[in-house]
């Protein structure tokens, strides 16, 4: 039998010489340019980061193609950023100037760092996942074509903002906690297949599955029944029976815009991302009416918050009603939450803004 | 459709943005699988849905996980990815790569893949899009004489993973990779033969930045902090204000804890040490002039994850302090504990979480031998729905 449980290849095998030598004694880092991380050690060594957009999906030629570029100006030492981006890293200090040539001249986007609109964190969409709603890649394409200025820094913006996008609500991206997330949903419930189902599903796990109790036994066709008003369409049930139910619906599944998370402690706790658009729907290849949303609040967003202030600061500053107020964005029912936090998002305070 | 045309996957190749479609076009040129997975997507941009069956089961030999398992729903029309399986390779902590190592793994891509990837997937992992069940074991064992490893999938302990740390940044206040690579390494029965209710996703960020979004995205969250006091350097402070920067407005007016004073008279920076949160502003925006402290350790938190099932959730506090050190043996015995008691208590697809909303957080803390103290809650309870056991009332 072949070798099992070895695990990762070793990190320390793979480090810069510069970063095995001044590991854990790093103590302070520049931003020099747009794109380009100077990191200086208490030792004075110096090590540069070049970070590069990558459309994550990638090709084995595009893997060579970084590869030279390491090997001719980073003795063959690179990485990538949890954001999907690649980093140069560059030890030798004579060699940084000549290998942003060279980025620049083969049209690699340098930039993502510190004040700007990095890449998008995102799912796998139409391209290899069962259960998307719609084409992470292809939204996130269409997306970051708008806003490539901010990400290389020649548009600058009052304080980083994240976008994420996620095909469905299972969120593999952590959509969730974004300044702009862009989430995958169904408007339907899903359609019962009542032969499949008697014959294929084990039907107590199918109805336990459901998180509000929507789902009951039908006896006549030995199958389940979904009751409309109580399901929201997470598609729990799907995951456990997918023979015998279909929660796709192309004419009704499409996107929702939240607003306002992050992960960082920085300055105030981590905090979601909340509605500000309900739907939109798909409309592939370029999905305009998307790109136009983000647009609109990445604008608005950036002439009016103040220095530092994220998407979620700025509208906890201005408050919720100014917020669609300036964005132009209707509140509907929809915005209001009936799930299982909900009563913490209602305000029990006489404090508005007008 | 028209064999061999992609109109609608063409549009998204305009534009500045680097192209996923040209990458997808580039493989197609050499390689069956990924010029029918291109053609295969432009029929979903044509129908507005996917085309992946749900289920169908591969693995290989060894493994209970690591690969899934996918199936096109039009394998007449695509015969190259009737079997197209996703196998999930587990990254270097960091994502630190040389480019003999990256050189490697196209080539053994190149002899039984698709040609693409992901870099990297979600959860961390290399993700390989796409081989058949004849290459699959043939490639796994290929990957394992280049000493790459598969992730994990299902209800197992998911691929860990981290920020970059103290391999290049100064606010790293624990060593996120090495933590990352013991654990991976210590774990690795419970990674790749899924045996839990779910999944159980851990991950490490060396300081309150959280850049791996560990509180946001893992059922524990293992986030850098320091008990200490901050260490400011006024000489570099008042370089920093001497070039112009407002300090006032930028940094103290900013301060959550109001913690910190400055004095334009004197020129100095102080700080308040009982009121600072230690949530890393004022080092973000001086980081030449204001380090974290020096006694360094970790904030644990349990039960982050994104919506599906019972809601969004953040991680929450369990321990506000603990020595991260190697060989972290007080954190591994509180995983052990905790996925013990998830996987007793959990139902079907239920995170911990989850499990801890249903059955309560002192439930939680008492199985892990934590005393409930003040950090894990914003407030304390505002109802008197209290719990008396047997035992603290009279008989």
């Amino acid at each position: 039998m072949a070798r099992t449980d070895f695990g990762p290849p070793d990190f320390r095998e793979l480090l810069p010489p510069v970063i095995t030598k001044n590991y854990g004694n790093w103590k302070t880092h520049e931003i020099p340019r747009p794109g380009v991380l100077k990191h200086i050690s208490y030792s004075g060594d110096v090590i540069h980061s070049v970070r590069v957009a990558s459309p994550r999906l990638v090709s084995s030629d595009w893997m060579l193609d970084i590869c030279d570029l390491a090997d001719k100006f980073c003795e063959g030492y690179l990485r990538f950023t949890t954001r999907n981006n690649v980093e140069f890293l560059v030890s030798d200090e004579a060699r940084l100037q000549p290998l942003l040539d060279e980025l620049d001249a083969k049209d690699y986007l340098i930039g993502g760092v510190g004040l700007s609109i990095s890449n998008v964190v995102h799912t796998q969409g139409w391209i290899h996942c069962k259960s998307a709603v719609t084409d992470a890649s292809g939204i996130t394409k269409s997306i970051m074509d708008n806003m490539t200025d901010y990400f290389t820094g020649k548009v600058k913006v009052p304080s980083r903002l994240r976008i994420a996008v996620a095909c469905c609500v299972n969120m593999c991206g952590a959509c969730h906690c974004s300044d702009i997330a862009i989430v995958g949903i169904h408007r339907t419930i899903p359609r019962i297949n009542d032969e499949a189902v008697a014959r294929v599903c084990e039907l107590p796990s199918t109805i336990a599955s459901c998180p509000t109790g929507a789902i009951r036994p039908n006896p006549k066709t030995k199958s389940i029944e979904i009751k409309r008003e109580k399901c929201m369409m997470c598609g729990n049930c799907v995951v456990v029976c997918p023979a015998g139910l279909q929660i796709m619906d192309p004419l009704n599944d499409g996107v929702s815009i939240w607003v306002g998370g992050k992960v960082s402690n920085s300055g105030s706790a981590p905090k979601f991302s909340r509605l500000a658009i309900p739907f939109i729907p798909n409309e592939p290849p370029r999905w305009d009416k998307v790109t136009d949303a983000v647009t609109n609040l990445v604008e608005v967003w950036a002439a009016n918050a103040r220095s530092g202030e994220r998407m979620g600061a700025w509208i906890e500053r201005i408050g919720w009603e100014r917020f669609f107020t300036l964005t132009n964005l209707p509140f509907t029912d929809k915005h209001i939450d009936d799930f299982t936090y909900a009563q913490t998002t209602f305000r029990a305070t006489t404090q508005f803004k007008y | 459709m028209e064999k061999g045309k992609t109109p609608l996957l063409d549009e998204l190749e305009k534009g500045p943005w680097p192209s996923f479609v040209t990458e997808m076009k580039r493989a197609a040129t050499k390689n069956v699988m990924a010029k029918d997975l291109l053609e295969q997507l432009e029929s979903s941009y044509e129908d507005n849905t996917g085309h992946w069956k749900h289920g169908g089961i591969v693995g290989v030999k060894g493994y209970g996980g690591g690969v899934v398992g996918r199936y096109s729903d039009k394998p007449e029309e695509f015969p190259g990815v009737k079997e197209c399986h996703t196998v999930r390779v587990n990254q270097v902590a960091g994502f630190f790569y040389t480019t003999k190592k990256l050189r490697e793994l196209v080539s053994v891509w190149n002899k039984y893949g698709s040609e693409l990837y992901n870099m990297h997937g979600s959860t961390g992992d290399i993700i390989l899009l796409g081989t058949n069940n004849a290459n699959l074991q043939p490639c796994v064992d290929a990957l394992a004489d280049i000493g790459f490893d598969l992730g994990g999938s299902g209800g197992a302990m998911r691929t860990l993973s981290c920020c970059v740390g103290q391999a290049r940044c100064e606010k790293a206040c624990l060593d996120s990779m090495d933590m990352i690579r013991d654990l991976t390494m210590h774990y690795q029965n419970e990674i790749h033969r899924p045996g839990w209710p779910y999944k159980f996703k851990i991950k490490v960020s060396a300081c309150a930045n959280d850049c791996a979004a560990a509180s946001a995205r893992s059922d524990l969250a293992i986030i850098g902090t320091w008990r200490d006091t901050i260490v400011i350097d006024n000489e570099e402070v008042n370089k920093k204000v001497d070039a112009g920067f407002n300090i006032e407005r930028h940094v103290v007016g900013k301060c959550p804890g109001q913690a910190l004073d400055w004095d334009s008279k004197t020129k100095t920076l102080k700080v308040i040490s009982a009121d600072c949160v230690r949530c890393l502003h004022c080092i973000n925006l001086m980081p030449s002039a204001i380090h974290i402290g020096r006694e360094r350790g970790a904030t644990l938190l349990v039960g982050g994850k994104a919506t599906v099932v019972k809601g969004s959730r953040m991680g929450s506090v369990i321990v506000p302090f603990i020595k991260a050190e190697a060989p972290y043996t007080e954190i591994k015995e509180l995983i052990d504990t905790m996925t013990e008691w998830w996987s007793e208590h959990a139902k079907n697809r239920e995170r911990i979480g989850e499990l801890i909303d249903r059955l309560g957080l002192v439930t939680f803390i008492t199985e892990l031998g934590l005393k409930p103290i003040p950090q894990m809650v914003n407030a304390p309870r505002s109802n008197p729905f209290i719990y008396w056991t047997t035992e603290e009332v009279n008989k």
